[in-house]
C-alpha cells in the first residue's frame, strides 16, 4: 500500500484547521475535517499502526464522554474504567506503560469517524459488535469486553413493571445508537406506539429524562446502572425485566492493519486467559518464574509468541502487572467491587457458568 | 486623389489581453491558467486519495445508502415517516424541521429585533434602558447555553401530560408540549378557502384603488371597514350557505400521551426560543445603526408636518433605514439557520441531527454526507440571500437612488 504513491502525504490525520466562526460552522467543520482526514490520511500510516504509535509514545484511544464503570474521568483527570483498562493494557504491552495513553472522548455517534480518519488508534467505548459496523464503516472488531443487552429504565412512581406495558411512551435515547434503532425495532415489532427523542450526549438524555420529557431511558443495561448513578434519586427509577437486544461490547480498530488487528485482540484475550489461569496482578511476577509449560509460553520463557505479534516476550506480564487479569478488571470497575454492583453473569468465565471465553495462548 | 481612409489598428488582441489579464496582461493570464490548473490538481488529487483510501479500509461509499431503510424513529416530522422509511426520507424530513424552525425562528426574531432596536433609541428612559439590557445580556451569552436554559427550564416548569394544564378540556399544556385540536376537512372546506380568496383579492383591489385616489387625487378613503366587512362577511356567508369547514379533532389522554390532535413539542418551542431572542439582540444593534444612520432633520422634518413620532419612523425614517439595516439582518438571518444545528443538543430532529449525526454514524460515509448537508446549507444561504438582495433592490427602486 505505501507504494501506492500519490502526490500529496499530509501527516496522516492530523489534519488541523479551525479557524471557522460560528458553532455551525465548528460542527460542520468538525466533520469535515473528519471527512477529509479520511480522505487525505496516508496509506502507509493505516497499515503501521504499531510503528506510528511507537513512534510517537502514546497510545490514543477513543472512550466515552464519561460513562462510570467503563470510562470516566476523576476529578482529577484521570480516567478509569473496564474500557479504559483495555487502553491502558494495549499501552502496557505495546510501550511498557499503562500511563502513555491519551485519552479521547467521543459521543456515540462521532466515534466511528474519529477511528476512520486515524484521530484514535483504537476506540474502546461500550460499542456493539454488528455486522453493518463490522463491514460498512470500514472496521474490525476485537472482542467482546462485556456481553450486554439493551433495557428500560422508567421511574418508579409510573407503576410499570414490564416493557410491554409502555404503549404510547415517550421515549430519550443517545442518537448515534444501536439503542435507537433497537427500541424502533422493539415498539414495532409488539406493535405498540411510542415517540422517540435522541439526544447528542447521554447528559443531555439524561437530564431530558430527568425533567419528565421522557417516561423512559434506554440503553444498554449496564449503561442504565451507570447513568442511575448521576442521578438524583437513583432508588426513585428502576430497569425493568425485559432485555430487548443483543449488545456485545468491544473494542475496534480500522481496517487494514492486520498486526495491529491482532495486538489489541490478543491484549483482550491475554487478560481473560490469565484470569482462567489464576494469573493476578499481585502473583504475576511469582507466576512467571513457574515451569508449567502452559504458563512458560505465556510468560514468554519457553518460544516467543509475543515477538510474533508485534510485541515482547514479556507482553502477558506487562498486561497483568498494569491492569490485572479481566476478572479483577470487571470488578474493580463494574463490579462487586465498585459502586455499579453488576454480577459477573453472562460476563463469568465460560468454565464457571458464564460465557466470556478467549482462544488459548499457544 | 483620393486619399484613403486609414483603418485604425485592430483593437481585438488588445482588448481580449486586457479582459483574460487585466492590468497584468498575457504574463496574468497565463499566471491565472496555472492557478486554476494548480487548484484543479489539487481537488483530483484529494478526491482519488479519498478514494483510494475508502477502498483500502473497505469503508462504504456512494449515495447508495440514500435508498436503504432507516431503522430508526424521528419525534417530529411534516411528511408521513415511519423507521421503515429510507435514509434519504429522513433527510427530507431533517432538511423541512430546519426550515420550519429557520422560518419561524427568523419572523419571530425580525419582529423582536425591531421591537428592541427601536425601544433602545426610545426618549422614554427605562424603555431605552430595558432593551439595552436586553441586548447586553442576551448577546453575550454562548447560544448553547440559552438553548439548553429554555429547554430546561421550560421543562421544569411543566407539569407531566396526566397533569397537564388543561383550557377548556380542548387545549392541553404538559412537559411533552403544547397539544391542541386539529382541523379535518370537511364538505364545506372548498367553498370556505374560495371565500376566503375572493375576500383577500377584493381588499387588496380595494387597497391599490384607495392608493390611487390618494396620489392622484389627495382624498383619503377609509377602506378597513370594508375590509373586515369582507373578510369576515364572506367566509361567514360560505360557512352559513355550505357547512362547516372543518371539524375538530380533540385530543385525548391514552396512556402516557395524547393522542389525535396537533402537538407542538418543547424541543421546537425552546429552539426558537433561543435562536429568535438570540439573533434578535443582533438585528436590534443592526436597527439602531440603522436609525441613527438617517439623518435627524428627517425626523424633525416629519415632526413640522405634524406626524407623530410613532408615523415618521415608519413613514420616513425606517424606509431610509432598511438600506444600511438589510445587508447585516441577511447575514442575521442567516446565522439564525445556520445556528439552528445546535438543535441536536435537545434532541430536536434537525437536518444536522438526524442526517449528519443519526445516519452519517449508521452508514458512517462521512464524505457523501458530510457534502450533501454543506451542500444544503450553502444551498439555504443562498436562496436567503438571494431573496433579501431583491427586498434590498425595490427598496433601492422604491427610494429612487
Ligand atoms: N452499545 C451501544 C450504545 C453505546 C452508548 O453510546 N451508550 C450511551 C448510553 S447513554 C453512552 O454510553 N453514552 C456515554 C457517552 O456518550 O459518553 C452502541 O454501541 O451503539
Amino acid at each position: 500500500m505505501a507504494g501506492q504513491g500519490r502526490l500529496i502525504e499530509p501527516t496522516c490525520g492530523k489534519l488541523t484547521w479551525c479557524c471557522w466562526k460560528g458553532h455551525t460552522m465548528k460542527r460542520i467543520s468538525v466533520g469535515l475535517i473528519a471527512a477529509l482526514a479520511v480522505g487525505l490520511s496516508c496509506q502507509a500510516g493505516f497499515a503501521q499502526t504499531l510503528k506510528t504509535v511507537r513512534d510517537r509514545g502514546v497510545l490514543s484511544c477513543g472512550v466515552s464522554q464519561g460513562l462510570p464503570g467503563f470510562s470516566s474521568p476523576d476529578d482529577k483527570g484521570n480516567w478509569t474504567g473496564l474500557d479504559v483498562d483495555v487502553c491502558r493494557a494495549i499501552a502496557a504491552a505495546v510501550l511498557n506503560d499503562p500511563a502513555k495513553v491519551k485519552f479521547v472522548p467521543l459521543s456515540a455517534k462521532d466515534r466511528f469517524t474519529a477511528l476512520q480518519s486515524g484521530e484514535i488508534d483504537v476506540l474502546s467505548r461500550n460499542t456493539t459488535w454488528t455486522v453493518s459496523r463490522d463491514t460498512s464503516l470500514g472496521v474490525n472488531f476485537t472482542g467482546v469486553t462485556y456481553y450486554d443487552g439493551q433495557g428500560f429504565l422508567v421511574k418508579k412512581a409510573l407503576k410499570v413493571n414490564s416493557a410491554l406495558e409502555l404503549n404510547s411512551a415517550s421515549i430519550c435515547v443517545q442518537t448515534g445508537t444501536t439503542n435507537e434503532q433497537n427500541v424502533a425495532d422493539y415498539f414495532k415489532g409488539n406493535n405498540m406506539k411510542y415517540e422517540v427523542i435522541a439526544f447528542g450526549t447521554a447528559d443531555e438524555t439524561v437530564k431530558a429524562y430527568e425533567s419528565g420529557r421522557c417516561d423512559v431511558f434506554t440503553s444498554d443495561i449496564s449503561q442504565l446502572y451507570a447513568e442511575r448513578l448521576k442521578l438524583a434519586n437513583p432508588a426513585d427509577h428502576a430497569v425493568l425485566p425485559e432485555v430487548i437486544s443483543k449488545e456485545p461490547l468491544g473494542p475496534l480498530v480500522r481496517h487494514g492493519d492486520d498486526q495491529w488487528f491482532d495486538i489489541v485482540k490478543w491484549t483482550l484475550f491475554a487478560m481473560i486467559n490469565a484470569e482462567e489461569l489464576g494469573v493476578t496482578q499481585k502473583n504475576v511476577d511469582e507466576m512467571a518464574k513457574s515451569t508449567k509449560p502452559e504458563l512458560k509460553r505465556v510468560f514468554g520463557t519457553d518460544g516467543n509468541l509475543g515477538e510474533q505479534l508485534g510485541l515482547t516476550k514479556d507482553w502477558v506480564s506487562r498486561i497483568v502487572r498494569a491492569v490485572g487479569n479481566y476478572g479483577e478488571s470487571f470488578d474493580r470497575n463494574v463490579g462487586a467491587g465498585s459502586k455499579l454492583g453488576i454480577a459477573r453473569g453472562l460476563n463469568q468465565l465460560w468454565n464457571k457458568g458464564g460465557i466470556q471465553y478467549a482462544p488459548p495462548i499457544r | 486623389m483620393a486619399t484613403e481612409a486609414r483603418k485604425p489598428p485592430s483593437q481585438f488582441w488588445a482588448r481580449l489581453r486586457g479582459i483574460l489579464g487585466g492590468h497584468a496582461g498575457w504574463g496574468g493570464f497565463a499566471f491565472q491558467i496555472l492557478f486554476v490548473a494548480a487548484l484543479a490538481w489539487v481537488g483530483y488529487e484529494i478526491f482519488a486519495n479519498a478514494r483510494a483510501n475508502l477502498q483500502a479500509q473497505r469503508i462504504a461509499s456512494g449515495f447508495g445508502f440514500l435508498s436503504q431503510t432507516a431503522g430508526f424513529g424521528v419525534s417530529q416530522s411534516l411528511i408521513p415517516y415511519s423507521e421503515t422509511d429510507t435514509y434519504s426520507r429522513v433527510f427530507l424530513v431533517g432538511l423541512l424541521n430546519t426550515l420550519l424552525v429557520a422560518v419561524v425562528g427568523i419572523i419571530f426574531a425580525t419582529i423582536i429585533g425591531f421591537i428592541v432596536g427601536i425601544g433602545r433609541l426610545s426618549p422614554n428612559w427605562l424603555v431605552a434602558r430595558i432593551a439595552g439590557g436586553y441586548v447586553e445580556s442576551v448577546r453575550n451569552l454562548p447560544l448553547l447555553f440559552q438553548i439548553l436554559f429554555w429547554y430546561l427550564a421550560v421543562l421544569g416548569a411543566l407539569p407531566g401530560p396526566r397533569q397537564s394544564i388543561s383550557l377548556f378540556d380542548k387545549f392541553f399544556l404538559s412537559n411533552r408540549g403544547l397539544v391542541i385540536p386539529k382541523p379535518l376537512g370537511e364538505g364545506g372546506l372548498q367553498v370556505f378557502l374560495a371565500a376566503v380568496a375572493v375576500a383577500v383579492i377584493a381588499s387588496i383591489a380595494l387597497r391599490i384603488y384607495a392608493r390611487r385616489q390618494l396620489f392622484k387625487r389627495g382624498r383619503i378613503i377609509v377602506i378597513w371597514p370594508y375590509v373586515i366587512a369582507l373578510i369576515v362577511g364572506l367566509p361567514a356567508l360560505a360557512v352559513l350557505s355550505a357547512g362547516a369547514p372543518v371539524t375538530f379533532e380533540i385530543p385525548q389522554l391514552k396512556g402516557f400521551n395524547f393522542s389525535g390532535g396537533l402537538r407542538i413539542v418543547p424541543e421546537f418551542v425552546a429552539l426558537v426560543v433561543a435562536l429568535s431572542t438570540y439573533t434578535a439582540a443582533f438585528i436590534a444593534e443592526n436597527v439602531r445603526a440603522g436609525i441613527m444612520s438617517v439623518q435627524k432633520g428627517q425626523m424633525e422634518a416629519g415632526a413640522s408636518l405634524g406626524l407623530s413620532h410613532g408615523a415618521t419612523l415608519r413613514l420616513i425614517v425606517v424606509p431610509q433605514a432598511m438600506r444600511v439595516i438589510l445587508p447585516p439582518l441577511t447575514n442575521q438571518y442567516l446565522n439564525l439557520t445556520k445556528n439552528s444545528s445546535l438543535a441536536v443538543a435537545i434532541g430536536y430532529p434537525d437536518l444536522f441531527s438526524v442526517f449528519a449525526g443519526t445516519t452519517l454514524s449508521q452508514t458512517g460515509q462521512a464524505i457523501e454526507i458530510i457534502a450533501i448537508t454543506m451542500g444544503v446549507y450553502l444551498l439555504i444561504s443562498l436562496v436567503t440571500s438571494a431573496i433579501m438582495s431583491f427586498y434590498g433592490w425595490r427598496i433601492n427602486r422604491s427610494l429612487g437612488t
